[in-house]
């Protein structure tokens, strides 16, 4: 038992120092750093103008909707890649579960063109 | 290599896949014709979890096993399914005045609650760690969005909100104790955990703790119930009377499967556990439900109460405990239906009321809907000879009998305490001042009432029935 977490002993270690690095690195700035703010300095950064506005605005929600849409498709790739590559080994049941599951993505997908959630406005 | 020989055969998984191609089928019709058919898809729904029920009892006697030994169908699973889609499937029916009303016509608040039943199934039949997180998040995910249906309202919304994020976090923990215990014995099936956990190591037991707690989440056990007050009154109340009945049926199933099949090599560590949570569960579900207001906020302490019941016959940790358990379950998820039967026919002008005050006076506006209520109560606080105490009755005698009387005496003591807010309730129908009438109950809310209300007051006179199949189902873990 005292074997197993001896083993973890550079691990412990090793959180030690990165919190320790971490810790200083925060509080370094307040000390050595020149401190000199203007309005220039303290303002958003924006390529060669003044800013329009502030930083933290409204998001349309929908850019979250079209997010989610896309891993679902996203992970479909990532699974079927494997099953490509190995689909000489596979046999029919490979073939048949990629086959349902393709299906029950496709309801989804059929479920969601209906409800218009791939129409922008 | 053959589908079959390899211990792929799909006949003990028939139920699950009637249940999801039938859900998917629903979920097509609903997409194509629009808001007007979501009457047709609940009632279609509720069809299905009960042909899904008999495909459940239909299927071959004895154990039966497949996707590699990961899925299990003996009685205990059997039993539970049975429990968990009646649940569903008068959850549903109890929802439909809710599904009525013209703004919330969602056909997909049915499909969810199908594919929750069909996590909680998994969750049932689940033999090792990986079907076991499969059936989890797959009841959970839905549960989330059934929370916050309602979602124009802010404390819906809130709800479902609290159970996501904390949901997401018992599940965290629950993958943390599953890998340390993957890690520590190198196998995820149960039975080969039970063959490897002979000793309890530190890791092993560091793995089983955060197993348990992820677990005591789902079934909202203190000190892991802090979300239960504020979705269960948050949620819209059909949805409440689901979250209190079929997940509780699942959580509690896997719970006993795990505790008792998985680790009953170092049964003295996770007694330890379940005898702590028991205690907690029970005192403070005894004792923070007195100052509620909200009939949904006392439901929410009264069902973390019964969960601590429930477990107090899982820490005897014997056949009779598992019997126990069972019993509990199906007579608890009887009581909370038919008591959700009547705060749902609780309305004045179409409006629904929720405080307790509300409740003064039933007994003469509408003394039929009183009398029901209050023999619910009384069966909810364990009077005999209602159902509530036989359900109780059975875990207390399991934890006599395996020696633990301490949990046992602060079970009685702690059910004497929660007897005290039932009786409240009983007091303002039967002592206060009427409020003004109520309006007509519905056809399938007085119906559900009728039949649990029935169930627990003739539970004694003939309760062969359900005692036989918890006994063989209880025999089927050991």
């Amino acid at each position: 038992m005292d074997g197993i977490l001896q083993s973890y002993l550079p691990l412990v270690v090793f959180v030690g120092v990165a919190a320790i690095i971490g810790v200083v690195l925060l509080i370094a700035p307040f000390i050595v750093a020149y401190q000199q703010p203007d309005p220039e300095k303290l303002s958003a950064y924006e390529c060669g103008f003044n800013a329009f506005d502030d930083a933290r605005m409204k998001f349309d929600v929908r850019f979250y909707l079209v997010a989610i849409l896309f891993i679902i498709f996203d992970l479909e790739v990532a699974f079927l890649f494997p099953w490509a590559v190995a689909f000489g080994k596979l046999g029919a049941t490979g073939f048949w579960s990629m086959m349902v599951f393709l299906g029950v993505l496709t309801v989804g997908f059929a479920y969601e063109w209906k409800k218009g959630a791939l129409e922008w406005d | 290599m053959s589908f079959q020989a390899a211990g792929y055969s799909l006949t003990p998984a028939l139920p699950e896949l009637v249940l999801t191609v039938s859900a998917m089928v629903l979920l097509m019709l609903g997409a194509f014709r629009g808001e007007k058919i979501t009457g047709l898809v609940t009632a279609l729904a509720v069809a299905m979890l009960v042909v899904t029920g008999l495909v459940v009892l239909w299927l071959p006697a004895g154990k039966l096993t497949t996707f590699g030994g990961s899925f299990i169908v003996d009685d205990f699973a059997r039993f539970l399914k049975v429990l968990a889609l009646t649940g569903s499937a008068v959850a549903l029916i109890l929802s439909r005045g809710f599904l009525e009303e013209p703004s919330r016509r969602i056909f997909e608040y049915a499909i969810l609650i199908m594919l929750s039943t069909v996590g909680m199934m998994i969750l049932i039949s689940a033999a090792d760690l990986i079907t076991l997180y499969l059936g989890l998040e797959l009841m959970s995910l839905a549960l989330y969005v059934v929370a916050s249906s309602h979602r124009d309202d802010a404390k819906s919304t809130e709800a479902g909100l609290k159970y996501f994020v904390l949901g997401a976090l018992s599940s965290g923990m629950l993958l943390y104790g599953a890998s340390l215990i993957y890690g520590f014995t190198g196998t995820v099936s149960f039975a080969g955990i039970a063959a490897a956990a002979k000793e309890p190591t530190t890791g092993l037991v560091f793995g089983l703790v955060f197993l348990l707690a992820g677990l005591c989440f789902k079934i909202s056990a203190v000190p892991f119930h802090m979300w239960t007050p504020d979705v269960y009154e948050g949620a819209p109340t059909p949805v409440t009377a689901f979250f209190a009945s079929a997940p509780k049926v699942a959580a509690l199933a896997v719970f006993t499967r795990v505790a008792l099949t998985a680790f009953p090599g170092i049964t003295s560590q996770w007694q330890q556990i379940v005898v702590f949570v028991a205690i907690a569960s029970m005192v403070l579900g005894s004792f923070a439900a007195i100052g509620q207001k909200n009939i949904k906020r006392l439901m929410a302490y009264s069902s973390i109460g019964h969960m601590g019941f429930a477990l107090v016959g899982l820490a005897a940790g014997t056949q009779e405990g598992a019997q126990g358990v069972l019993v509990y379950i199906a007579i608890y998820v009887a009581m909370t239906l038919g008591t959700f039967s009547v705060i749902l026919a609780m309305k004045r002008n179409g409006q629904p009321v929720e405080t307790i005050s509300d409740f003064a006076g039933l007994s003469r506006t509408n003394p039929l809907l009183a009398f029901f209520l209050a023999m619910l109560l009384f069966s909810l606080a364990g009077i005999p000879p209602l159902a509530g105490f036989f359900a109780k009755f059975y875990v207390f005698l399991a934890a006599i009998k395996a020696g633990l009387f301490t949990l046992a005496v602060i079970g009685v003591v702690a059910s004497v305490i929660g007897a005290f807010y039932y009786l409240t309730i009983i007091k303002v129908m039967y002592f206060d001042e009427p409020k003004g009438a109520v309006d007509p109950v519905r056809t399938e809310l007085r119906t559900v009432l009728a039949v649990a209300g029935g169930f627990n007051m003739l539970f004694f006179i003939y309760p062969a029935p359900l005692i036989t199949a918890a006994t063989a189902a209880a025999k089927s873990l050991f």
